[in-house]
């Protein structure tokens, strides 16, 4: 039978690494891992940018192949939603200077401007529902009309799950709360998250209003 | 380490080569060939299969050596060299796929070229095909409507679309996607309509307007081929000819052959396309010409569609 | 902190040193093997998790693999009903793909072996971890649970190509699109995971060139994971709307494009290939050099070559529609593309080949399996280079010819490193040996069956056989019963292989801590690890291929990492 010999407890030669062993062990501690939890949260803003990629591409295709059925309609008005990209690129500054204020310890500052970036968020959500209602096509209307929605829709969700996770930062900002000038992870996640919606809006804009 | 001389090395190597090659021209994986490309095809096949032979066993003889020559011997615990890697010999073996795919993929061009694959699309030849069949089509309007949802991706840039219906001048966008061969010669040639649909064939000859469920070839002389599908997807397949299209729905498709033996051979339906996909096969007789006549005008008052699904034993 | 592991392998007590923060929410974990059906945040419990679920799923699609050969013994429709035949191939692809071979490579040994690769305690969102395993099960009982309502399961093959999907019984087609949609957010997970851990979790001092191949393996796929899957997600999400809500996006009905879809599909189902392949080529570099006794050969270009294979992986997928009436041009481009894709392919068989060449090595079963598994992935990578030519899978496309391609390449490669890593890992595991005897009659029966079962089945598609049908031409019988005695033979197989792992946890030769004498990181700590992988520190292993390098080898069964590398490294 072999014996087992533990890998290295507190073998003598080892004693010369105790330095490196503090820290190899504060690294696992939760709080050391904002860097990683930042790099894994860009790592799925990438995955999620290629849904996105993925629709423009299907977008891009249809429209270079299949024209419009005789008949259908597919117009789109441009006044609001560029009033709506207003809103989103405001919001991403806002957002910006409420991320400064929590790193000057300003802690009002800093809510205050997640609440204007939530209220920013939540008008371009107003704008869109207003669109939608005033188009005139339908989901089912016609390919177009149907890819619109979609893209549309889908970039609504996360716009939506980006307004809840501002509130959430926003609760969590309070004196007392999780998010602090020392740690600060909750909120550098939520605005990285919140320039890549801001970020793709861009794209589709360009690629469904302009194109 | 014992390396075998350069000498014997060599000399398996030539061994290895002239079994490849004997196998590749010897050995007879595919059906009788009874169209104008399968021969084309088989010379490419012929070329694919001596190279993987080579390869193959090659390295599956490499592989038993090296079991062989360097077992671990009963009670040796020593470790076997510290060889790291060795740079000329990487690049060599970085640069001999490289050649053998490069080779391969220049000659399977010139033989896609030589089947009819490369010709481009939407040159008039294939538009004079489309718009005969237009003609014939059950209900324009629809046939129309649905060509119109398949514009190619190269017309797209002459005609934008997006913000109302296409092309200006009030002309559907005549457009048939890639068979092979589509764009070959279409002088007399024989145009045939085939309409797939779950779970059968049904070809059309308009000329003669005969519809039937098989279909009837004269030998030596091109088919076009015209596709259309109903409901799903098929697939179009005659090993035989060594020809596959899928036919889509929404984007009428146009394949060229020429048959040139003699006989009755299966058409099988390739794509999944429901329950019976198994059962959707048909067959593809070819005549001689003189019976192939004979075949038309006994023929020409179009009996009702019949569906083969049985009898299509391949013979050849 | 007790493993459940052989009652005379405790592993010692604990130093002082204080549990972390992650020991401690691990040591609120139940013990024994109720831990393996908890919410168990320790990766090598969750590498187990993936491990044992993805077999039970793999005993599931080879039973429905069973059932197609059965029916495929006889040329006419009489085992099963055609309808049915369909739901089975579906499944069978589905399960064996999703639910077998992607949670093996990736998140089984992944989990199990990165963290001590990299030199971590962990990976670096084990509750994310947790997360990823944990939509497994539900998404297989949800996929399979689908059989039995009404109109049955998804009809439409693991392709799910528009327009039939759309117009098979439509629960079953949401069914199984909700369940690939699970899967596919739990491979995204673990992908995001991976990336993080290999690039971020490192131990200090342990640079990217020196990590073990498996590492980079599992980069490169789980880049591939986060590029592609999400595209795949979006195309399913799109599909069900075409489905639920009568839009028509892949409908030519109603001025859709079915193209579109399949473009989208391979976009995803291509790199999907390498997601199941490149960790096996992995696992591969990890087993070979330990019991050829050499290192690995050409380490450089075998890092290369995995990112050439990355980067070649994702423009490659048009070549599974070269009869989808695709412009000549992207025919053109993609069989290039794809030919290419031999080369860096190439440089890693003939490295492996190199690696072994002068080895001393021991044929053991792990090794038997390997060195199948390198016969079997050359003939499939063969004939997929003979698929890549536009004009050569004119003609196979969609028969026999492509099912023997890619079960050469699947089962002949991946499954048989499968196979390889069990035998070489199991001893890490649980602390026992497997039995040789037993391990030997397994892959005997395996390799014979498996030759026996797809070898003809190129014959058959050359000659005429298509894919997906329940009948066929009785021309073709004899070759399909060969076929499935082969099947059956595989089936066999399975038993004494099922023996070997059930019986051996509980009488198999204490394994001690390092029976192989190996020199990667997970080799030196007791076997089973204790919970935060290293009583004390990890070790630095900088040279984890250092065969051969100290001529006087201390005794690794006994040794550090210090003691191996301190005076050797470069
Ligand atoms: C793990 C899975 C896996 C892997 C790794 C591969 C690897 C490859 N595959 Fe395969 N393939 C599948 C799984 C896989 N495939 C599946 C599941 C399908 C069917 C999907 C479906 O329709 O359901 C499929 C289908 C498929 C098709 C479509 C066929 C059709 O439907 O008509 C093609 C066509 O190009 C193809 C090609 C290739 C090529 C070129 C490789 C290459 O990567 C192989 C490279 C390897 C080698 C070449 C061997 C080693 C190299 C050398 C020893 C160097 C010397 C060699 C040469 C110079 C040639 N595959
Ligand atoms: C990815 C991995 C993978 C693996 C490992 C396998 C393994 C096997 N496959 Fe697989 N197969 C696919 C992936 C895989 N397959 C895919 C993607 C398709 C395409 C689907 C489609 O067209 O959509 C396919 C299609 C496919 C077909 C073509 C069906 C058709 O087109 O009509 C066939 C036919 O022979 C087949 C056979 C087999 C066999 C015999 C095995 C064997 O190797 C299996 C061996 C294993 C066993 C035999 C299990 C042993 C255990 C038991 C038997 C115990 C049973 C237990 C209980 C009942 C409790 N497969
Ligand atoms: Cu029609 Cu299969
Ligand atoms: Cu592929």
């Amino acid at each position: 039978m072999t014996s087992l010999a533990p890998a290295t407890s507190n073998t003598p030669e080892l004693s010369s690494g105790e330095a490196t062993h503090g820290s190899s062990h504060a690294e696992q501690d939760h709080g050391a891992h904002s860097d990683a939890r930042l790099f894994g949260l860009a790592t799925f803003l990438v995955a999620d940018g290629m849904t996105f990629a993925g629709f423009f591409a299907a977008y891009l295709t249809f429209k270079a192949v299949n024209p419009l059925p005789e008949g259908s309609n597919y117009q789109l008005e441009l006044l609001l939603p560029s009033l709506n990209t207003l809103l989103l690129v405001i919001s991403s500054f806002t957002f910006h200077r409420a991320g400064r204020g929590l790193l000057r310890g300003d802690g009002p500052s800093c809510r205050r401007w997640l609440l204007i970036t939530a209220a920013l968020g939540l008008a371009f959500l107003g704008g869109q529902m207003v669109e939608y209602f005033h188009l005139p096509f339908g989901l089912t209307d016609n390919l177009f009309a149907s890819t619109f929605y979609a893209l549309t829709g889908f970039h609504g969700l996360h716009v939506t799950l980006g307004v809840i996770c501002i509130l959430i930062v926003w609760w969590q900002t309070r004196s007392g709360g999780r998010i602090e000038a020392t740690s600060p992870f909750g909120l550098e996640a939520a605005e990285l998250y919140w320039h890549f919606v801001d970020g793709i809006w861009l794209v589709l804009f360009g690629i469904l209003y302009l194109l | 380490m014992p390396i075998p001389s350069a000498l014997i090395t060599l000399l398996l190597g030539m061994a290895l080569v002239l079994a490849g090659l004997w196998v590749g021209y010897n050995v007879s994986l595919l059906p009788v060939d009874a169209s104008s490309n399968a021969p084309v095809y088989d010379a490419l096949f012929r070329v694919l299969f001596s190279i993987g032979t080579i390869l193959f066993i090659g390295i599956v003889g490499l592989l038993l050596f090296s079991l062989v020559r360097f077992r671990r011997r009963e009670g040796d615990l020593a470790d076997g060299a510290a060889i790291e890697g060795n740079l000329p010999l990487e690049i060599v073996w970085t640069a001999i796929p490289a050649v053998v795919v490069l080779f391969v993929g220049i000659y399977s061009y010139d033989i896609y070229e030589r089947m009819g694959g490369m010709t481009p699309l939407n040159d008039h030849s294939a538009m004079h095909a489309n718009h005969s069949a237009l003609g014939s089509a059950e209900q324009p309007g629809t046939a129309a409507a649905i060509q119109a949802g398949s514009v190619s991706i190269q017309a797209a840039a002459v005609a934008p679309t997006g913000d109302g219906p296409s092309t200006g001048d009030g002309k559907p966008p005549s457009r048939v996607w890639a068979g092979i061969g589509a764009g070959s010669d279409q002088q007399g040639a024989l145009s045939v309509d085939l309409t797939a649909m779950q779970f059968a064939f049904i070809f059309h000859y308009p000329q003669a307007n005969i519809i039937s469920g098989e279909l009837h070839v004269p030998i030596d002389r091109q088919v076009a081929l015209r596709m259309e599908a109903r409901d799903v997807i098929h697939a179009f397949w005659v090993p035989q000819f060594r020809l596959k299209q899928d036919v889509i729905p929404g984007q009428p498709t146009l394949l060229n052959f020429t048959a040139t033996r003699p006989g009755t051979y299966p058409i099988v339906c390739a794509e999944l396309c429901g329950p019976y996909h198994g059962g959707m096969r048909s067959s593809v007789v070819v005549h001689e010409p003189a019976d192939f006549e004979a075949w038309l005008s006994k023929n020409t008052p179009a009996p009702p569609p019949t569906v083969a699904s049985s009898n299509s034993t391949p013979t050849a | 902190m007790t493993v459940a592991s052989p009652s005379d392998l405790q592993p010692p007590a604990p130093n002082n040193q204080g549990p972390s923060g992650q020991g401690q929410s691990l040591g609120l974990q139940p013990e024994g093997w109720l831990r393996y059906l908890s919410f168990s945040l320790d990766h090598k419990v969750i590498g187990l998790q993936y491990l044992i679920c993805a077999f039970l799923f793999y005993f599931l699609g080879g039973a429905l693999a069973g059932v197609i050969r059965t029916e495929l013994a006889s040329p006419i429709s009489d085992f099963v009903s055609r309808e049915t035949y369909n739901e089975v191939l579906t499944l069978h692809g589905t399960v064996m793909i999703f639910l077998w071979i992607v949670p093996v490579v990736n998140g089984a040994f992944g989990n199990y072996l990165i963290p001590f690769y990299v030199g971590a305690r962990d990976m670096a969102f084990p509750r994310l971890n947790a997360v990823a395993f944990w939509l497994i099960p539900p998404a297989g009982i949800l996929l399979i649970s689908s059989y039995f309502i009404k109109g049955g399961a998804a009809q439409s093959g693991w392709t799910a190509y528009p327009p039939l999907s759309i117009t098979t019984p439509a629960l079953g087609q949401v069914i199984w699109i909700l369940s690939v949609l699970l899967l596919g957010g739990s491979s995204i997970f673990g992908g995001i995971n991976f990336i993080a851990t290999i690039l971020k979790l490192r131990r200090p001092g342990l640079q990217l060139m020196q990590l073990p191949m498996y590492c980079w393996a599992m980069l490169g796929t789980s880049i591939l994971v986060v590029l592609s899957t999400p595209v795949l997600a979006g195309t399913l999400i799109l599909l069900s709307f075409d489905i639920i809500a009568h839009t028509g996006f892949f409908n030519p009905a109603l001025g859709g494009n079915v193209v579109v879809y399949q473009h989208l599909f391979w976009f995803y189902s291509h790199p999907a290939v390498y997601i199941m392949v490149l960790p096996a080529f992995g696992l591969v570099s990890e087993i070979l050099p330990v019991h050829a006794r050499k290192p690995l050969f050409g380490y450089t270009t075998m890092v290369y070559s995995i990112l050439a294979i990355v980067v070649l992986g994702l423009v490659v997928w048009a070549h599974h529609m070269f009869t989808s009436g695709t412009p000549p041009w992207m025919r053109l481009f993609f069989t290039i593309a794809t030919s290419f894709i031999a080369v860096p392919t190439g440089i890693k068989f003939f490295n492996w080949l190199a690696t072994l060449w002068g080895g001393k090595i021991a044929l053991n079963s792990a090794m038997l399996f390997a060195c199948a598994f390198i016969v079997n992935f050359v003939f499939g990578g063969i004939t997929g280079v003979a698929l890549a030519q536009v004009p050569f899978d004119i003609h196979v496309h969609d028969t026999y010819f492509v099912v023997g391609h890619f079960h050469y390449i699947v089962y002949g490669g991946t499954v048989f490193v499968i196979f390889s890593s069990v035998y070489h890992w199991y001893p890490k595991f649980t602390g026992r040996m497997l039995n040789e005897d037993l391990g030997r009659l397994h892959f005997l029966l395996t390799f014979v069956g498996f030759n026996l079962c797809f070898a003809p089945q190129h014959w058959l598609g050359l000659n005429g056989m298509p894919r997906r049908v329940a009948e066929y031409d009785p021309a073709f019988t004899t070759w399909n019963q060969v076929s499935s005695v082969g099947a059956l033979l595989m089936a066999i197989s399975t038993l004494p292989f099922l023996i070997n792992v059930v019986v051996s946890a509980f009488n198999g030769k204490p394994a001690g801590a390092n029976p192989w004498n190996a020199l990667t990181p997970e080799w030196l700590t007791s076997s089973p690890p204790p919970v935060e992988n290293w009583i004390g520190e990890a070790p630095l292993v900088t040279h984890p291929y250092g065969y051969g390098t100290p001529a006087d080898r201390i005794d690794l069964g006994n040794a550090t990492g210090e003691q191996i590398w301190g005076d050797s490294r470069r």
